[in-house]
């Protein structure tokens, strides 16, 4: 246990900017040592990861590609003009921008490529951010329910549950759209004050054009239409996200507008030796106590009462450390029940976060170091707005999903 | 006004997003002819720490934070919001950018001043309590010298100010 929150602490505070893999590979490896985690089972969690580990790192190369050919600045562009300078507008094509984002490149993609683009966005068109990249932040969770692709716990889930790629969507598909709706009702409220502010500017100003890359695009689109066929054909999915990645680095190699070192540098290969080490530390964790304690936790079955309890779980264990944590501890306790579990159990771990920024322990730990800066984050608006769109959305995605199963069969 | 010859007044103008243009009219029309104007803006760091938050959420991810990527943007929009809003202006004036929690740091800047101005922005479609967003509302309650609340658009018609409040026990005698 203590080992899990040094990694966690590590990984939050990064001290001298070191890669987190530098605090939990060699954790990992203490523990084998120490004999907490047998090194057979290690490998096997390690063999188990290796896989979801290449999907994310192809999915994160092919989304890097889709910004180097410009794809997020044509998506600022087209923002700016369809929105014609009216925030409320802008905040529903920012919905639907930040929803389709984050369902086919991920969460990651969203944070860290679309929510700068969707800022600046704002700033030109004087439009007042904040509700904007509140949008962004909080659909990276909440929309990033509908694809295995769309976060690193589905993946890992989608590679325990054995659910084909097609059949995931397709129950996922509502608790999606229950969550995307929740949220921007609540946002047209919480946010009335700032979406009402701006008349609108002369529409001349800061109009810029950046035309849709159409192959790449297309390339995203047929590594999507990949994913089902693969599944369907039984060969995994992770092929078709190799695929292409490999079409766009290929491009671009060829074009002279990306190296094999900055291909190298978006795969981020520490990141998937820090999920590795992660893996095995909480196998540990979860050998030695964690999981017979909460085994009695978890209902069986898939009734609503039951998904619902799971999901409320699964939503209170990623805000106490984290979510990635939270599904490498609940994942195997939930697969005996079915798939209608790990489903229930991911709608709690991608929508949960929204009420604390990286669960409450990371959150202590960065308020602390921010506060050695001299600043101290106001929490007190994303707490009020997490509190009033994540019980709500969680409880409707997981009525959503169970209507899902009964009609799809669970 | 005698004393404007010793001294000028100070005239603080609180620019926003999407309202300025009206404090600057409002203070070319309504404000003493001659003054010391300040143009100020204040950049919230609110959406920066949301998108840093954000960031830290995905564990893990170290070096690509985009909450650097955001104050450069902020910054910017910043000078070109202040610099649109002087050259509005038209008059020598000072510029003043601060990055704070936007309604502490107004109300600190109005503590040597003789007027500020600032733009109604809240919900205006529904002209009650919630027509004054939370940030202006703490100026109001809080300013250190009197203040100029304009209308970012046209003032509304007296029309539209809701009947007044039914009292049964009056109304059946």
């Amino acid at each position: 246990m203590l080992a899990l929150v040094a990694v966690l602490a590590w990984a939050v505070i990064r001290p001298r900017g070191w890669p987190e893999a530098v605090a939990a590979v060699p954790a990992a490896v203490i523990l084998i040592a120490a004999g907490a985690i047998p090194a057979s089972d290690a490998g096997t969690e390690a063999r188990r990861l290796g896989p979801v580990i290449g999907f994310l790192i192809a999915i994160l190369v092919l989304a890097h590609l889709c910004d180097d050919d410009g794809l997020f600045r044509a998506c600022g562009a087209w923002l700016a003009r369809s929105s014609d300078g009216r925030p409320r507008r802008l905040l529903a094509l920012v919905f639907v921008a930040a929803a389709v984002t984050t369902a086919v490149l991920s969460l990651d993609t969203t944070v860290v490529l679309l929510t700068p683009v969707v800022f600046a966005t704002a700033a030109r068109l004087e439009v007042r951010s904040r509700p904007h990249v509140y949008a962004c932040t909080h659909l990276a969770n909440s929309a990033s329910l509908l694809l295995p692709v769309s976060n690193l716990t589905n993946l890992l889930a989608f590679a325990a549950s054995g659910l084909a790629f097609g059949r995931f969507a397709a129950l996922m598909t509502m608790p999606w759209l229950a969550v995307i709706a929740t949220e921007y009702v609540v946002f047209g409220r919480f946010f009335a004050s700032d979406l009402g502010a701006a008349p609108r500017p002369p529409p001349d100003r800061g109009a810029e054009q950046a035309a849709l890359p159409v192959f790449t695009v297309v390339v995203v689109a047929l590594t999507l239409a990949g994913f089902v066929v693969a599944s369907a054909a039984g060969v995994s999915p992770a092929w078709a996200a190799l695929a292409g990645a490999a079409v766009l680095a290929g491009r671009a190699l060829a074009r002279r507008r990306a190296t094999p070192l900055s291909l190298l540098r978006a795969a981020d290969l520490p990141f998937g030796l820090f999920v590795l080490g992660l893996g095995v530390v909480v196998q540990a964790v979860v050998a030695n106590g964690l999981g017979r304690a909460l085994a009695p936790l978890l209902p069986s079955g898939t009734s609503l009462l039951a998904l619902l309890a799971i999901a409320a779980l699964a939503a209170a264990l990623a805000n106490v450390c984290n979510n990635l944590p939270a599904v490498l501890v609940l994942l195997p306790l939930t697969a005996a029940s079915g798939s209608g579990a790990v489903l229930a159990m991911l709608l709690g771990v991608n929508i949960g976060p929204n009420l604390t920024y990286t669960g409450s322990l990371a959150t202590l730990l960065w308020r602390r170091t921010l506060r050695r800066h001299g600043e101290v984050p106001d929490l007190g608006e994303f707490t009020r707005l997490g509190l009033l769109t994540v019980p709500a959305g969680l409880v409707l995605a997981v009525l959503a999903l169970w209507v899902g199963l009964r009609a799809l069969g669970g | 006004m005698t004393d404007s010859d010793t001294t000028l007044r100070s005239v603080i103008i609180w620019i926003c997003e999407g309202t300025w243009r009206a404090t600057v009219d409002a203070a070319l029309s309504l404000a003493p002819a001659p003054a010391r104007f300040t143009v100020l803006h204040v950049t919230s760091p609110t959406a920066a720490d949301t998108a840093r938050g954000a960031y830290l959420g995905l564990l893990g991810r170290g070096g690509r934070d985009p909450g650097a990527r955001f104050d450069e943007v902020a910054a910017e929009a910043a000078a070109d919001l202040v610099a649109a809003a002087a050259r509005r202006l038209g008059r020598p004036c000072e510029r003043l950018e601060i990055q704070d929690h936007s309604e502490r740091a107004v109300v600190a800047a109005s503590a040597h001043a003789d007027l500020l101005i600032v733009a109604r922005d809240g919900d205006r479609s529904r002209l009650g309590p919630k027509s004054l967003g939370r940030a202006t509302r703490f100026v109001v309650d809080h300013a250190a010298c009197p203040v100029l609340l304009v209308w970012p658009d046209a003032a509304p018609d007296v029309g539209t100010m809701p009947p007044p409040p039914h009292h049964p026990h009056l109304d059946g005698r």
